[in-house]
């Protein structure tokens, strides 16, 4: 240790020394501080306003209020979509300040996958909150709560999720939601909507998604570094949907799926008075929560790639040759343009020449003399391949065109293909050909070029029901606010006209009737109901083997059958389309007979009929007064 | 008031009771802000505020035994004492309580304290003896030797690693070397050869620093480039101060601490919180206060009775500035965020007591000049 005593001697002179330096001391003191000083007059009056501002900025958030989004009824009140209370895990990316750490956290506490949160946070843009987990448990909820400090910027958030309580029923007519992509959001119709919403993406839950989706709101809040909330400042609440009431009766829809069952097809029933579309069924199908709740890419891929094409609505999207219901149609041209009269008979010897092709009958060895009631009861194919070779391809597009087909019905739903109806103008502009006669001969029984969808089948026959007036085909009843009044409701709107006298219209109707009285479609005959209806077989390739059992299932025929019934007061007019299932009268047409009963057991009810008729012009009234009485 | 002949009394003169005003303020404002910050903070059973109380009454106990001991008896000890300060320092690397990721505490039974706070005081002690006796020997003895005896606990400290700690350490040296230790041409030598030296010194420097502290001097160089990450301290720290504007948001107020956009809003960034809530007018009231502590520290100085009492009054004057400076220019953004606690406010036993000592060590040496007036 060194002597810590000093000599005196060295006091004096180093005293002095230090002391000289005192000022120098004091002046490096004074211009530290004034420095501090003036930088503090810098921060707080120069800039004060700037740092105010974004002191405000740091402390208060805007937080979405995402509204509840309205359900959806059947026509009978019975729910088949709502929204249910969910907890979901979410994360503002601005207050995480390192994002491998709070992954690694994360996985550890909820055992998330992490290749697919780093996924998840990486793909965001914008300033949106990222929604991690969808669906958190109440235990997984207590545990990012106790470890809030460990998980800076996460929130449990309550939410509401889409549920379709009945499952895949119905699920093309309902379709599901989604979080709105980037581009939708982009797009005019979905201006103002916040980052994150949820919008119909198909069926009704997109065409209605203005009055489902309720108006967002907004709560502005304080809160603290890790973003967790510490007061509601104020709040903007947000305003529930409105509900949508189908025209859709859920209890023949269902039965309509069940009995397609795991084939695929269509069935669509209408009422002809007021087009108010009762089913809607496609098969195969999916389960629209499936596709609500947010499904991981492998998942969407598969259904995306099913052959069966379960996302396809087969009703208004299926596109396919009429067969032999077309004969309504030309049954109806003939008449009208006097190609043939009522009582003028044909012979059929199962085989129609045209040039050096041979149209043959289904019926091997004919049906013998033919008038048109025989002809609609036996399906006979050479009276009307003979018809349409008088009529000409453009007569037959032309009264098609009455009958609506070619046409989008227009019913609320998306994407709904029209069908196709040729006629030599058509052929020219998209062949560079022009039409050839031989090929009228095949549109005259519903085969060639010609495809219809089920729905518009459904409305031809419920045009034939409804003495020639189609109403528009609607699946929407009505929107209804949540205390119940109804804020828009339909009234049927007359949509299509036939030219046909009521005379020759009737002996359509009562052809129709002996297809299933005596015809091609007895097993459409049922005790409780008079059924009027016309079977259809289309033929999917022109190879025509003797056995059905040894064609391969992807080249049978498909079956349809159309019908209306009661005969007298038509409530409900049917289309049945059954793929690669053969004959319609055998396959097809028990299927359009069990819907029927279950209808008329259930009793008709007719929640647009009041208000409708007297809508209705009087022509119209007068019209279907004097079928009734006669 | 600094003019006025002293007067020689028993008892405090008017100096005195500034002097000690002062320093009783400046503790009060510690303690007020430190309860403005930690208030609803649950969790402790004591709040941090009474704590900080306490440890200020250990602090003023301090103070009054060291002001009544003869500093030169002190000085005796000094490199008795500094040794024991390094072996400490040794402990605490070995056997300390480690936080953050740094050992900086040892534990005594149910107490924790810094020996780096602990260690200024004989480093002080150390270097005032060694200037007040080997004036004019040549630049080796007054600017290396110093140094070599400075830098084992320069290293000690910065290993733990707390490099605030160990600047403010270094500052003592700084400051009388830079006062008594070179004329002013061999300073400007001395300037030149540090900086010439700094690249060398950097590279080692550098790697021995955290990966934080890296950070945090990285952020100072560019500290918009990124306000979520490494300059977001910085960033918050400003808002904080800025948004006090001329008159702050009122007491208990703050935004920014209270809600954590900014830590350690009791320790270090404890000025930031001050003038949040007190805008500009309490922070120079702040800035005031302390710059009349240090002037009234020179004035200690300049009528010291020996220069081994001015080196330890100048010595002392120029850490505290040191300690400051740094603390509230971090906070304003004029120096990097090093984590050096402001001096009499920050909340910590080992800095309050360590202060309040040598305050007490200041306070002695103007005793001593008085008692030893005839």
């Amino acid at each position: 240790m060194k002597p810590a005593m000093t000599d005196p001697g060295f006091h004096s002179t180093g005293l002095a020394d230090v002391q000289g330096r005192l000022l120098l001391i004091r002046v490096v003191v004074l211009i530290i501080v004034g420095l501090l000083v003036v930088r503090l007059w810098q921060l707080q009056v120069r800039d004060g306003d700037y740092y105010r501002n974004l002191s405000r900025d740091n402390r208060t958030r805007s937080v979405v209020l995402h509204p509840v989004r309205g359900s959806i009824y059947d026509r009978n009140g019975i729910l088949l979509a709502n929204s249910v209370p969910s907890f979901n895990l979410y994360v503002e990316l601005g207050d995480v300040p390192d994002r491998e750490a709070l992954t690694g956290k994360l996985v550890e506490l909820l055992s998330l996958d992490r290749s697919e949160l780093t996924k998840t946070m990486n793909a965001h843009v914008g300033g949106a909150p990222v929604r991690l987990k969808k669906g958190v448990s109440l235990k997984e909820a207590a545990i990012v709560e106790s470890y809030r400090l460990d998980l800076p910027g996460v929130a449990i958030r309550p939410e509401f999720q889409r549920n379709n309580p009945e499952g895949a029923y119905a699920a093309h007519v309902l379709g599901y939601v989604g979080v709105a992509s980037e581009e939708q959001l982009a797009h005019e119709a979905f201006q103002g909507l916040p980052t994150g919403s949820v919008i119909g993406q198909y069926g009704v839950e997109r065409s209605y998604e203005q009055a489902l989706q309720g108006r967002a709101g907004r709560k502005l809040i304080e809160v603290d570094a890790l973003g967790h909330e510490k007061r509601v400042i104020s709040v903007d609440k947000p305003h529930v949907g409105n509900d949508v009431y189908l025209t859709i009766d859920f209890r023949l829809q269902k039965l309509a799926e069940d009995l397609l069952g795991e084939e695929a097809g269509a069935i669509v029933a209408l009422d002809p008075q007021t087009g108010a579309i009762l089913t809607l069924a496609s098969r195969p199908s999916f389960d629209p929560n499936a596709l609500s709740h947010g499904l991981r890419a492998a998942v969407w891929n598969d259904i995306l790639q099913d052959k069966r094409h379960p996302l396809t609505n087969r009703a208004i999207q299926g596109q396919y040759p009429p067969g032999s219901t077309f004969k309504i149609i030309m049954a109806a041209a003939a008449l009208e343009t006097h190609t043939i009269e009522l009582t003028e008979a044909v012979r059929c010897g199962g085989r129609f020449r045209f040039g050096r092709r041979t149209f043959r009958d289904w019926k091997r060895y004919g049906h013998g003399a033919v008038d048109l009631h025989k002809a609609m009861a036996q399906s006979c194919d050479v009276y009307f391949y003979r018809i349409g070779h008088r009529l000409g391809v453009d007569t037959i597009a032309a009264y098609a065109k009455q009958f609506g087909l070619g046409e989008r019905t227009g019913v609320e739903l998306p994407s709904e293909r029209t069908g196709l109806i040729p006629s030599s103008e058509w052929k020219q502009r998209t062949r560079g050909e022009p039409w050839y006669p031989g090929e009228t001969i095949s549109v005259s029984i519903g085969q060639g070029f010609v495809t219809v969808t089920p729905l518009q089948m459904a409305n031809v026959i419920g045009m034939i029901a409804n003495n020639g007036m189609a109403f528009q085909p609607h699946v929407v009843r009505g929107v209804r606010g949540r205390t119940g009044e109804w804020i828009e409701e339909r009234s049927p709107a007359e949509a299509l006209h036939l030219t046909l006298p009521a005379r020759q219209l009737e002996a359509i109707q009562a052809s129709l009737a002996a297809v299933v009285t005596e015809g091609t479609a007895q097993r459409a005959e049922s005790s409780m109901v008079q059924v009027a209806g016309k079977t259809g077989t289309a033929q999917v390739v022109s190879l025509r083997s003797e056995s059905e059992e040894d064609t391969p299932k992807q080249f049978r025929d498909h079956a349809w059958f159309v019908a209306y019934a009661p005969f007298e007061h038509p409530s409900i007019a049917v289309a049945v389309l059954l793929e690669h299932m053969g004959h319609g009268g055998s396959s097809a047409a028990p299927l359009a007979k069990e819907l029927i009963e279950a209808h008329v057991s259930y009793g008709v009810d007719d929640h647009e009929r009041p208000q409708a008729s007297l809508a209705w012009p009087s022509d119209t009234m007068m019209q279907r007064e004097t079928r009734r009485g006669g | 008031m600094v003019d006025e002949p002293w007067r020689r009394r028993r008892g405090f003169d008017r100096f005195d009771w500034c002097f000690c005003g002062i320093i009783l303020g400046l503790l009060a404002i510690g303690v007020l802000t430190i309860y403005s910050v930690t208030a609803e903070r649950p969790g402790t059973r004591m709040p941090l505020y009474v704590k900080q109380a306490i440890w200020i009454g250990v602090g003023t106990l301090a103070f009054l035994v060291v002001s009544r001991i003869d500093y030169h008896k002190l000085a005796r000890w000094s490199y008795l004492l500094y040794g024991f300060a390094l072996l400490l320092l040794v402990v605490v690397l070995f056997g300390g309580k480690s936080s953050h990721g740094a050992q900086r505490w040892i534990a005594v039974g149910p107490l924790a304290f810094q020996p780096a706070e602990f260690a200024k005081i004989p480093i002080l002690l150390v270097l005032a003896v060694y200037y007040s006796t080997q004036t004019r020997r040549g630049w080796w003895y007054r600017v290396i030797v110093p140094a070599l005896i400075t830098l084992p606990g320069f290293f000690l400290i910065l290993r733990q690693p707390d490099l605030g700690s160990s600047l403010s350490f270094l500052s003592i040296y700084v400051t009388l070397m830079l006062v008594v230790g070179v004329k002013s041409r061999a300073l400007g030598v001395v300037m030149l050869s540090a900086l010439m030296l700094f690249p060398f010194v950097w590279s080692e420097l550098w790697s021995s620093l955290h990966e934080y502290q890296k950070e945090r001097i990285l952020s100072f160089v560019d500290p918009d480039y990124d306000p979520e990450g490494r300059g977001y301290q910085g960033m918050q720290s400003r808002i904080a101060v800025g948004s006090g504007q001329l008159i702050g948001k009122g007491f208990h107020s703050g935004t920014q601490t209270r809600f954590k956009f900014l830590p350690e809003g009791h320790t270090d960034f404890i000025f930031a919180v001050l003038a949040e809530e007190w805008g500009f007018l309490g922070g120079v009231l702040f800035v005031s206060l302390f710059l009349a502590l240090l002037l009234m520290g020179l004035e200690i100085a300049a009528r010291a009775k020996d220069s081994l009492g001015a080196l330890l009054a100048i010595g002392l004057v120029g850490m505290l500035t040191f300690n400051m400076a740094v603390n509230v220019g971090m906070t304003i953004g004029l120096a990097p965020i090093v984590g050096i606690p402001l001096p009499l406010l920050s909340y910590g036993g080992s800095a309050t007591i360590m202060t309040m000592t040598a305050l007490g060590l200041l306070f002695s040496v103007k005793r001593e000049r008085l008692l030893s007036l005839p």
